[in-house]
C-alpha cells in the first residue's frame, strides 16, 4: 500500500536525520568547556590526532560525560515511550510517576548510611530497588484500568514520599558535609563524570534497554486494552511486570550515577508522535534518540550559559520540563476532566 | 449436538467473593451462530470471557478436543476471535493495523511487515466487513458504526474456529446492526462457530441458530429461538411480554409490554 510505505519511510528518515543529530550534539559537547573546539577537531582528536593535551580533554575528561549523556538521554526517551505504552496514557512518565525521585532515595541512603561511597555498585543496586518498588507501588494503588488523573495523583504522592524520604536520610546524615554533597548531587549533573560512572550505569543501562526493547511488539497490542491484549495471546501481568523491571534498571542505573534529571521521558515521545504515528511500538527508537538529543543539548547548554556558579543539568530539564507538561495538561484538559467521573 | 467443538462441564466462577456463574454446561458445534441473551447482570459477558481463557473458572471447558488450560496463551489466541464490548483503541492507529492486530497469535507482531498469507486474512477480513476504505484513517476519527466495523473485522482476521462477541450490534444504527449480524451469520456458514451476547431478542431470533437464556448465572434455557425464546421463558426471565410474527421465513419477537 502506498499510504502505509509513505508512513515508513517518514519513520526511517526520522531515525536517521536524529541518529546524525545525536552524533552531531556529541561532537559539539566534545568540544563544549574552557579549551573549546570545533566537531571537526574533535573527530580529528577522537581517532588519535591532535596534540596529547587535547586528547587527555576530549577521551579522558569529556568522553564518559558525553556517553552518559547520550545512554541516560536514550534510556529516559526509551522509559518514558514504553511506560506510555504500557499505560496508554501520553501524560505517564518515570519522573511524573516518582520512579528517579525513589532511585535517588535507595542511592541517598546507601551514602548517607555509609554503606557504600558513590562509586560502587550498591548505589546502583539501591537505586534500581527503589525505582521498581515506587512504579510497583503505584499501578498497585493506581489499580488496572485507572484514568489520567488517578495515576497522576498517586505519582505526585509517592514522589513527594520519596523527596521526604531522602530529606529524612540527609536530615539524620551525622556529616554535614556528606548532607550538602547529597543535596548538589541530587540536583542532577553530568558534571566530572569518569570511565567508572559509565562503568556503573552502563551495563544497567543496557540491560533495561534490552529488557523494554523485548516487549515492544506486545506494546502495540495493548493499544486496544488490556482485555484484548490478553486475547491476543499478550500475558499482560507479566508485561506489567517486564516493562517495571526495563524501566527500574534503566532510571535507577542512571540516577545512579547523574542524580534526577527529570522529564526527558515525558517530552521525547510527544515529539516523535507528530512524525512518527502513534504506535506504542514504533515509538521507541525514536524516542530513545529524541531523549539523548535532548540532554545532550541540555549538558551543552549548561556549560555555554553564562552563570556565576553552573547550572545542573537536572534543573535546567525540569525549567523547560515542567512548563511543557503543563502545556500538555492543557490540551489534554478534556480527558483529564473525563477521568474524575 | 454429538460433534460440539466447544463445550463447557460445570463451570463456575467466583468474582470478588461472589458466585456468578453457577454451573454452567454447554456442548455447541461449528457452522453454528450462538445467541447469548440475558437480563443485565445475569452473567453473559463473565461466561464469555470464561471461555476464552479470561477469568479463572471451576469446571472443565473443552475447545477442538483439547482442554484450554493445557493450551499456550498464544494458542488458546489462535482458536478465539474474542471481541469485547466498546471496540476500545487508546491510540489513534491506522485501522488496517488493528485488524493486522488479529493476526498477532500467528507471530505477526509488526502490521508493516505482514507474511503473505497474513496479508490475505486482513483483506478478506477488511472486504468482510466493508472497511477498505478506512485502511490508512486513524480508528479514533472514525464514527462509531466504522469503528465497530474495524474491530469486527480485526477479530475475523484471526481466523479462529471461535469468534466470542460481547455485544457487537449496540450503539449502532439499524443498519450497522444487520451489517454486523450478517457479517456473524456469513461466518458461522462457512464453519465458524460465533457466539454472540445481545440484548436484541429480535436479532437474536432472526439470525441464530441457537439462543441460549442466562440468567442470574445459570443458563435456564437453550435451544432454537422459537423454543428457547418461549412465552414462558419470556415472562419468568425478562419480564415481558412479546408479539411474534413470521417475515421471510424467519421469525420476528417484538418484546411489547412488562409484566
Amino acid at each position: 500500500m502506498v499510504t502505509e510505505n509513505a508512513a515508513a519511510k517518514r519513520r526511517t528518515g526520522t531515525i536517521i536525520v536524529m541518529a546524525l543529530l545525536v552524533v552531531l550534539l556529541a561532537l559539539i559537547s566534545l568540544g563544549v568547556g574552557p579549551v573549546r573546539m570545533s566537531p571537526l577537531k574533535v573527530l580529528e582528536t577522537l581517532f588519535g590526532g591532535g596534540s596529547d593535551v587535547y586528547r587527555v580533554i576530549v577521551q579522558e575528561i569529556r568522553l564518559p560525560r558525553t556517553i552518559l549523556a547520550v545512554a541516560i538521554g536514550a534510556i529516559l526517551g526509551l522509559s518514558g515511550a514504553a511506560l506510555q505504552g504500557l499505560l496508554r496514557n501520553p501524560l505517564a512518565s518515570p519522573s511524573l510517576f516518582g520512579a528517579p525521585q525513589a532511585a535517588a532515595f535507595g542511592a541517598v541512603l546507601v551514602i548517607a548510611l555509609g554503606l557504600a561511597d558513590v562509586r560502587s555498585y550498591a548505589l546502583p543496586g539501591a537505586a534500581i530497588i527503589m525505582a521498581f518498588l515506587s512504579v510497583f507501588a503505584l499501578l498497585v494503588v493506581a489499580g488496572r484500568n485507572a484514568g489520567l488523573l488517578i495515576f497522576i495523583l498517586a505519582g505526585l504522592a509517592i514522589s513527594s514520599l520519596a523527596g521526604a524520604a531522602t530529606a529524612l536520610a540527609m536530615n539524620l546524615s551525622s556529616n554535614p558535609f556528606v548532607a550538602l554533597e547529597i543535596a548538589f548531587w541530587l540536583l542532577g549533573s553530568l558534571e566530572d563524570r569518569s570511565f567508572r560512572h559509565v562503568m556503573l550505569a552502563l551495563p544497567f543501562i543496557t540491560i533495561g534497554a534490552i529488557i523494554l526493547m523485548s516487549q515492544r511488539n506486545a506494546l502495540r497490542a495493548l493499544s486496544l486494552g488490556e482485555e484484548t491484549a490478553q486475547s491476543l495471546g499478550v500475558h499482560v501481568g507479566s508485561l506489567r511486570l517486564i516493562v517495571i523491571l526495563g524501566v527500574a534498571f534503566g532510571v535507577g542505573g542512571a540516577v545512579a550515577v547523574t542524580g534526577t534529571i527529570g522529564f526527558i521521558g515525558l517530552i521525547a515521545p510527544h515529539l516523535m508522535r507528530p512524525l512518527v504515528g502513534y504506535d506504542p511500538t514504533r515509538l521507541l527508537v525514536p524516542s530513545a534518540l529524541t531523549g539523548a538529543a535532548l540532554l545532550l543539548a541540555a549538558d551543552i547548554a549548561v556549560r555555554i550559559i553564562p552563570s556565576t556558579s553552573d547550572i545542573k543539568v537536572g534543573v535546567l530539564t525540569s525549567l523547560i520540563g515542567v512548563p511543557f507538561f503543563l502545556y500538555l495538561i492543557m490540551r489534554e484538559r478534556r480527558a483529564l476532566g473525563g477521568g474524575v467521573g | 449436538m454429538t460433534d460440539a467443538f466447544l463445550t463447557a462441564h460445570k463451570l463456575s466462577v467466583t468474582l470478588a467473593r461472589r458466585e456468578v456463574l453457577h454451573d454452567i454446561s454447554l456442548a455447541l458445534p461449528r457452522r453454528h451462530l450462538v445467541a447469548l441473551v440475558g437480563p443485565n447482570g445475569a452473567g453473559k459477558t463473565t461466561l464469555l470471557r470464561a471461555l476464552a481463557g479470561l477469568l479463572p473458572a471451576r469446571g472443565a471447558i473443552h475447545v477442538g478436543g483439547d482442554a484450554l488450560g493445557s493450551l499456550s496463551l498464544r494458542e488458546r489466541a489462535k482458536r478465539f476471535g474474542y471481541l469485547p464490548q466498546g471496540h476500545m483503541v487508546h491510540w489513534p492507529l491506522p485501522a488496517r493495523d488493528i485488524v493486522a492486530l488479529g493476526r498477532y497469535p500467528h507471530g505477526a507482531t509488526d502490521p508493516a511487515r505482514l507474511s503473505p498469507t497474513d496479508e490475505a486474512a486482513v483483506e478478506r477480513a477488511m472486504q468482510a466487513t466493508d472497511v477498505t476504505q478506512f485502511s490508512t484513517r486513524p480508528a479514533t476519527e472514525l464514527s462509531g458504526g466504522e469503528r465497530s466495523r474495524v474491530a469486527l473485522a480485526r477479530v475475523l482476521a484471526v481466523e479462529a474456529p471461535v469468534i466470542l462477541a460481547d455485544e457487537p450490534t449496540a450503539a449502532l444504527d439499524p443498519r450497522f446492526q444487520i451489517e454486523v449480524m450478517k457479517n456473524l451469520r456469513a461466518a458461522a456458514d462457512s464453519g465458524i462457530l460465533a457466539i454472540v451476547v445481545t440484548h436484541d431478542l429480535g436479532l437474536a431470533a432472526r439470525y441464530a441458530d441457537v439462543v441460549m437464556v442466562m440468567q442470574e448465572g445459570r443458563l435456564v434455557a437453550q435451544g432454537a429461538p422459537a423454543e428457547a425464546l418461549s412465552d414462558e421463558i419470556l415472562a419468568n426471565v425478562f419480564r415481558v411480554t412479546a408479539y411474534r410474527t413470521g417475515h421471510e421465513h424467519r421469525m420476528i419477537i417484538v418484546p411489547w409490554a412488562g409484566v
